[in-house]
């Protein structure tokens, strides 16, 4: 299973700054991971922790005059980090394929939702009208849309919120991609709605043998559909391994702080866990030693790395710096 | 009971719709289409929906923000749709509202200062030095450092706005607050410390909340009490352990099987019972609600425990 066939996309020390006042500053700042075929590789972490970043850098869609990135993003023989415009364009929706968060937005109001998703394949393929509009209703087939010859003479404002991320997932897939990245891709939905497309996700990636990035905040979302996982905390990685693992063992303190703080019925009365301090932001970033160490300071600075790198703790289970061997919550 | 706050009894709240050439009603949206419920002193009630389903336009009703069509809110013993009741009992001082985004709830020309004391203002007589005092304090209770009171909205992080949300509900020593979806914008780790606050808050002063949101795993986490609502109507009242326990509408049972476990070994026995549960409401859904698509009325299946059953399942059970 393991050879280098079965690796779709390989990132290494990935770092993509924006410029903030003229000086570029680093949401990703060093991050590796590489995504196989037939695996769902989630990437979790809170708001301002560069998970977007990462998605946006691997598809390109980022303003280049104000956007530095930096390292190897290596799909097939190509690297995307240096890839031209036009290149570009014939790579994403063809190879890679997006699902954003708001369908809302990522949908053309004006448009009829099934000419949207023809858009793709008069792009990348030689069909003409009829052929392209048989396909795309046999994508709403697909994924699971009821009458899908009435629903592709409609347009956004007609769907609920649920079919149009069903639009927006034909989308993606109309070429067929390998790559499927979604960022956020149930977080405007309810719950009953995003267990339907979690489940049309897998489907569809068993179905086409591709390789999917999951990016979200939604722990349980994680637990429920993931292989591997990557926690990122300000622009890095800190801790990655299967799910079983990661939920089974965590390790790194940020880790086992963000599991601490869900909900959960069990603890009634108690406090929920509170990650001491904030996120800081973009500017504020500490740079040299470990990022997470102003969250947790009861924990002596020579706990700590100079230098955090990733260690792999058992096959398969990174953790970044040796904090975590002696960590203990604040109240233990 | 004795000790109730405030009893919603046959709420309706129906939107007209206006089409043709004279514009006239032709239809009704039948947001909030009949529900009874009651909420105690001190109490956090749940209230859980998805989107659509008129959770939020009930909380709205009962701060008195959306006018109800029909129906009573009963508060200390009065009808409080009526706004000249509603001056009468002080009652937009003893009920608060916490919004969903903080950001578009806080005026972001005025200063946290002002934002806070603003229901100050409306309901008490105070000094400006009194009124500073009384700001400091409530910024305190809320853990917020002194010097915010000069600040602007933009300059804080989304907690520390909710934060500020929560500090202006509080102001008046309400003994109900509304809070729609407060912390559905919000981090995990963020959102745990907004629900802390919500909940020392809750204890110190005897408030009552009722609670609405989208999110099972946090409702359980603050509620003992809690309705499921649905197509405007509620499909199941009761405990949180007897719902949870024991749900008995096809709809609670969806909504509960729909929750992402974090329990990675038996996703496959989740998923598989989820699917299967799904499958059972697309072919049995009709059965459960009438010609019209509307939800039963709700009957007792045990104590503190009403569930919106069809006519046949009342007498002959399952």
């Amino acid at each position: 299973m393991d050879n280098h066939q079965d690796i779709l996309l390989d990132v290494e020390n990935l770092h993509t700054g924006y410029r903030l006042q003229g000086k570029f500053y680093d949401a990703v700042d060093g991050v590796d991971f590489t995504l196989k075929r037939n695996e769902v590789l989630a990437i979790v972490g809170e708001s301002g922790c560069g998970k977007s970043t990462i998605a946006s850098s691997i598809v390109g869609l980022y303003d280049r005059k104000n956007t530095r990135v930096t390292g190897d993003i290596k799909y097939k023989n190509l690297n995307l980090v240096s890839l031209t415009d036009g290149l570009f364009d014939q790579i994403r929706g063809n190879d890679i394929g997006m699902i954003f968060q708001d369908p809302m937005s990522s949908l053309n109001p004006l448009m009829k939702v099934g000419d949207q998703v023809a858009e793709s394949l008069l792009y990348h393929t030689k069909m003409n009208k009829g052929q392209r509009r048989a396909r795309v209703i046999e994508l709403f087939k697909e994924v699971g849309m009821p009458k899908p010859e009435t629903m592709y003479d409609m347009y956004p404002h007609e769907l609920s919120g649920g079919l149009r991320q069903r639009v927006v997932i034909a989308m993606a897939v109309a070429c067929k991609p390998e790559i499927i990245i979604a960022d956020e891709p149930t977080t405007a939905l309810d719950v009953t709605i995003q267990a339907q497309i979690l489940d049309l996700l897998k489907e569809i990636q068993k179905e086409s043998e591709s390789g999917i990035i999951l990016i979200t905040h939604d722990l349980g979302v994680v637990a429920e559909t993931a292989d591997e996982v990557a926690v990122m905390y300000a622009g890095q990685i800190v801790e990655k391994a299967d799910v079983k693992t990661l939920f089974s063992h965590p390790l790194h303190p940020y880790t086992r702080s963000l599991l601490n703080s869900m909900p959960q019925s069990d603890a009634d009365d108690e406090d929920l866990h509170v990650i001491q301090g904030t996120v800081p932001s973009l500017k504020n970033m500490p740079r040299e030693g470990d990022r997470f160490a102003a969250r947790i300071p009861w924990i002596p600075a020579s706990e700590h790395e100079k230098v955090p790198v990733m260690h792999e703790v058992e096959p398969n289970h990174f953790v970044r710096c040796t904090c975590w061997k002696n960590f203990h919550f604040q109240n233990d | 009971m004795a000790n109730e706050i405030i009893q919603i009894k046959d709420l309706k709240v129906h939107y007209p719709v206006r089409s043709g050439f004279w514009n006239r009603i032709t239809d009704y949206v039948r947001a909030v289409d009949g529900i009874s419920f009651s909420i105690k002193e001190g109490e956090t009630y749940g209230l859980i929906g998805e989107s659509g389903s008129g959770k939020s336009t009930t909380g709205k009703a009962i701060v008195g923000v959306e006018k109800a069509t029909s129906g009573q809110i009963i508060y200390k013993g009065q009808d409080i749709t009526k706004a000249s009741v509603r001056r009468k009992l002080n009652y937009n001082k003893d009920v608060q509202m916490i919004f969903q985004d903080s950001m578009s709830s806080l005026n972001p020309r005025k200063r946290i200062e002002d934002i806070i004391a603003e229901p100050i203002r409306n309901f008490e007589n105070l000094t400006t030095d009194q009124e500073r005092d009384r700001v400091q304090e409530l910024l305190d209770i809320v853990g917020m450092p002194s010097d915010s009171i000069y600040k602007f909205p933009h300059e804080f992080s989304g907690g520390q706005r909710q934060r500020i949300g929560i500090a202006r509900a509080v102001a008046t020593n309400p003994k109900l607050i509304v809070a729609d979806e407060p912390t559905s914008a919000l981090d995990l780790s963020v959102q745990a410390q907004v629900l802390n606050f919500m909940k020392h808050i809750q204890q110190q002063y005897n408030i009552a909340f009722l609670f609405i949101s989208h999110d099972l795993g946090v409702i359980k986490h603050m509620s003992k009490n809690l309705a499921i609502m649905h197509r405007g109507r509620l499909v199941e009242v009761g405990s949180l352990e007897e719902i949870y326990k024991n749900p008995m509408h096809i709809y609670t049972k969806r909504l509960l099987a729909a929750i992402p476990q974090v329990d990675v070994e038996n996703r496959d026995a989740h998923a598989n019972e989820r699917r299967r549960i799904e499958r059972e409401f697309q072919k049995n859904q009709k059965d459960w609600y009438d010609k019209d698509g509307r939800v039963y009325p709700l009957q007792e299946v045990a104590p503190n425990h009403l569930v919106a059953l069809p006519k046949e399942q009342i007498d002959g059970g399952e």
